[in-house]
């Protein structure tokens, strides 16, 4: 009884960790770019919404309708402006430019706000619960995060496997210079990839705001989480970014419930072993 | 027809070397003309280039761009801490020894992370320093999360009076210093060096030549953690204290590194000594600034990986055609005369 | 006027001239094979044509507008599609999806999904399965069916032969005359002379970066083409 419940509220935390590892699943399934930043990406979006609600008067929910589309703004001219001309055989440049960006980030943000804690808040929803059959209660939140990880996911698959967008995304990926044979402008489509992943990024950085608390500093143990659930699951499909997730969660809800200095270190023991026994993830790409 | 001959000491290197021999001169005898603040300056910048220029030899050099060589540093100050403490062993002593332990430490952190390529191995031995953070964290032996002091009779052990153990401290940090340049040095310039450059030129190529890639990097790895282990070690014998926060900091022990190489000229073995520089000016101009320091420092780390990708070192290379430390070998053509 | 047409073109790869000053056109509807030995710049000079490779802006003129200095993606809007050296096909794309994909630009014509299978009926059959699936020969279609998708009015092939079996190469230079047929200009590169200058009009030879010989394709001089071709 009380692991079934550990291993639900572990799962739907998978949710979350599955939103924060789209943004880095994409940009390297397509670019084969790490995005060293992308957990302060995640920390910004959540500092922007906090502006937002508190300068609109609207609840953080709310805000992503401003968020969402600022980040993809954001993400757009980043690639278009500095990432792109980091590509290449080298991995360095693309690795150490957006590590500079990462520290940049969270120093100015600790400039601009201090090293205070932050939360968002969204209203009600955020202490509801419903009782599953059972009798496990779950949050309302949670719960919606999980579904919303769910819904982006089938949405992201969607696109990429059905859609003339997605066709331009997986040839960019495989062969940019034959792509731009087919009228693909590969700056554009790689500038488009990271402004999505940005959007991504956005509303995993509001959510996890509304969950937990936050300050300039809480980046790069997100970045970790997703890096965590993106090898777990494997490239294979954004399928298996969820899956990564979810076993990232419940590794670290199972730790939690022994001892809660073991909540962290029991997703890293997760990480470790699928590293160890299966590196290529549990869902590996077929090709590389 | 004109000769040609293989060459690696030049006209410049010879003049450097007695500048340097003349400068590291006048730091040892430092103690007797300046003053105590100078010299923990001078310390600092000499650890700070011992790191700088290991993890040069790591990512410059060997590909391996690791975000967590913090690892061994933290690795090293505990284990100066834990052996004075537990064993009584005599600091030196245990500095020695913090060295063979990192080496030993990172060897299945290798195997593991080794599987990860490029971008991801960076972020691999990334949680492996989150990894080392957490169970130091945990461990009563080695304090938990408040961490460990140096007693006061070990402190003593060193030396009697406080001046006296600022000079021992000093001149070993000094020592240190020499020792990883002439480890990197030698390393670059003998078989293993000419391997790496292959290897950075070309993984595949050089393989099928008969390179052994893994095992060539797995060396360079595991020298790496030791040349690191034995310089926290130092570093923690000044502090005096240790914790999981201050040992294994990302920010301290990796961030300002890979930003020092980068500025300076990464793959060069000049560029660390430029890079430190400029870190310790920016820092000392704006130390009342709070952070801004580091802002700047990313920003010229971003500008010059897209502008300059050679840093300083390689702008003065392009000027003026100096090369201080010959580790490539250069073909010179004799006129026919 | 002539459709493509290019003036002293030059080409690098880094501090290696790759091209010196080609002088070189083609007509609407003419067939041209280009020729020359292994490392003569066949490929660098549909490249550059292409906006793959870096040149100046008046060095290539289509319809006699000045395109030297635009990208790959934006002359294949203009109606020029290439089919690269080692056929290229996209390996995480489905055999339909590359097709598809060719028509990315969105440039109209008589080109569609349909007439491409029509020509290629083979790969109608195996429009689901992954494209390195495919056979050689099959590959090679595709890549052609890839780039007709785009209704080029001006198509560049290179080294269509390369590593196919004499009969599949013998169908597939018999789908080239239906699509030269349509009115399409055709930029064919090969090392097999007589297959090319069998379906030229004219034919250019190329030696280290330089035109050796242009002339037309009927009744050569063999001994002229092996002085052009190798230089001796
Ligand atoms: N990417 C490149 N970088 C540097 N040099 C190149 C590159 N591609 C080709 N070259 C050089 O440019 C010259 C022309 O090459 P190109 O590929 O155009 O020849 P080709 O006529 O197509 O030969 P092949 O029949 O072998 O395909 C050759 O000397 C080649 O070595
Ligand atoms: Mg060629």
């Amino acid at each position: 009884m009380g692991w079934v419940n550990i291993i639900i509220q572990g799962g739907l935390l998978g949710g979350l960790y599955a939103l924060f590892a789209i943004g880095l699943a994409l940009s390297f399934g397509i670019m084969r770019l790490v995005n060293i930043a992308h957990g302060d990406f995640i920390v910004l979006s959540a500092f922007v919404a906090m502006i937002v609600s508190a300068g609109l008067g609207i609840s953080a929910i709310a805000s992503l309708a401003v968020v969402i589309p600022a980040m993809f703004a954001l993400g757009y001219l980043l690639q278009r402006g500095i990432l792109n001309l980091t590509l290449g055989s080298d991995i360095l440049p693309p690795l150490l430019v957006t590590f500079g960006i990462s520290v940049i980030i969270q120093n100015l943000l600790l400039e601009g706000f201090g090293a205070d804690i932050q939360r968002l808040h969204a209203g009600a929803i955020e202490t509801e619960s419903v009782i599953l059959p059972g009798g496990i209660a779950v949050g309302v939140f949670p719960l919606l995060v999980f579904v919303l990880a769910v819904v982006c996911i089938a949405g992201l698959q969607f696109v990429f496997y059905r859609t003339g967008l997605g066709r331009a995304f997986r040839a960019a990926s495989d062969d940019p210079d034959t792509a731009e044979l087919m009228g693909v402008d590969k700056r554009h489509i790689y500038a488009l990839a990271m402004g999505v992943a940005m959007a991504f990024t956005a509303l995993a950085g509001v959510l996890f705001a509304i969950r937990t608390t936050f300050e300039p500093s809480s980046g790069p143990i997100r970045l970790i989480y997703a890096f965590e659930a993106v090898i777990i699951g494997g490239l294979g499909s954004f399928w298996g970014t969820l899956v990564g997730g979810m076993i990232l969660g419940i590794a670290q809800a199972i730790g939690a419930a022994l001892s809660p200095t073991w909540q962290i270190l029991a997703g890293h023991i997760a990480f470790l072993v699928v590293l160890i026994v299966k590196p290529s993830g549990l869902f590996p790409r077929t090709r590389d | 027809m004109a000769g040609a001959r293989v060459e690696r000491g030049t006209r410049a290197s010879q003049l450097w070397a007695v500048g340097i021999t003349i400068g590291l001169a006048a730091l040892v005898a430092m103690p007797f003309w300046g003053d105590p603040g100078d010299m923990r300056l001078v310390a600092e910048m000499a650890y700070y280039l011992a790191l700088a220029q290991l993890w040069n030899l790591l990512a410059g050099y060997a590909g391996l761009v690791s975000v967590g060589q913090q690892i061994y540093v933290g690795l090293g100050g505990y284990t100066l801490f834990y052996l004075t403490d537990r064993f009584g062993i005599h600091p030196f002593l245990a500095i020695a020894l913090a060295g063979p332990v990192c080496a030993l430490f990172s060897i299945p952190v290798a195997l593991a992370v080794f599987r990860l390529r490029g971008a991801y191995f960076a972020i691999g031995t990334w949680v492996f320093a989150e990894i080392f953070l957490l169970v130091v964290s945990i461990i009563p032996a080695l304090g938990g999360g408040s961490g460990l002091s140096l007693t006061p009779s070990i402190v003593r052990s060193i030396s009697s009076n406080r001046a006296g153990r600022e000079m021992a401290i000093f001149w070993m940090t000094l020592a240190v210093l020499v020792v990883v340049f002439a480890l990197v040095y030698w390393l670059l310039r003998s078989r293993h060096g000419l391997a790496l450059t292959a290897i950075r030129d070309s993984e595949p190529a050089s393989a099928s030549l008969g390179v052994d890639t893994f095992r060539t990097k797995l060396l360079i790895y595991v020298v790496t953690a030791f040349g690191t282990g034995f310089v926290g070690a130092l570093i923690f014998l000044q502090k005096l204290r240790i914790s999981p926060e201050a040992g294994f900091s990302l920010n301290d022990w990796t961030v300002v590194v890979i930003f020092m190489v980068v500025i300076g000229g990464i793959g060069t073995l000049e560029g660390p000594i430029l890079g430190m520089l400029v870190y310790i000016a920016l820092r000392e101009l704006l130390a009342d600034f709070g952070t801004i320091y580091l802002i700047l420092l990313g920003a010229i780390a971003v500008a010059v990986m897209l502008k300059a990708p050679g840093g300083l070192w390689g702008w003065v290379v392009h000027r003026y055609d100096v090369h201080l430390f010959p580790v490539r070998r250069r073909l010179r053509f004799e006129k026919p005369d | 006027m002539s459709q493509l047409k290019t003036s002293s073109l030059r080409a690098f790869y880094g501090d290696f001239q790759a091209l010196f000053d080609i002088e070189f056109q083609a007509d609407e509807g003419e067939t041209i094979a280009v020729i020359g030995a292994n490392g003569a710049g066949k490929t660098t000079l549909l490249r550059t044509i292409m906006g793959q490779l870096a040149c100046d802006r008046d060095m290539v003129k289509f319809d006699g507008r000045p395109i030297g200095d635009l990208d790959a993606h934006e002359i294949v809007g203009m109606g020029i599609a290439m089919v690269p050296e080692g056929r290229r096909l996209f390996p995480s794309l489905s055999v339909e999806e590359n097709l598809k994909i060719g028509g990315y630009c969105g440039r109209r014509g008589s080109w569609t999904l349909e007439r491409v299978y029509q020509l290629f009926p083979m790969l109608a059959e195996r429009r689901d399965v992954p494209s390195m699936a495919l056979s050689g020969g099959q590959q090679q279609m595709a890549a052609i069916g890839r780039a007709l998708m785009s209704n080029p009015r001006l198509l560049l092939c290179d080294e269509l032969s390369l590593g196919l079996a004499p009969v599949i190469i013998k169908d597939i230079y018999a789908c080239l005359d239906v699509i030269s047929d349509e009115g399409t200009t055709l930029d064919i590169v090969e090392q097999d002379i007589s297959r090319a200058l069998g379906i030229a009009d004219r034919f250019y030879c190329l030696q280290e970066g330089r035109v050796s010989l242009a002339a037309p394709a009927g009744g050569y001089d063999q001994a002229a083409i092996t002085q052009a071709y190798f230089g001796i």
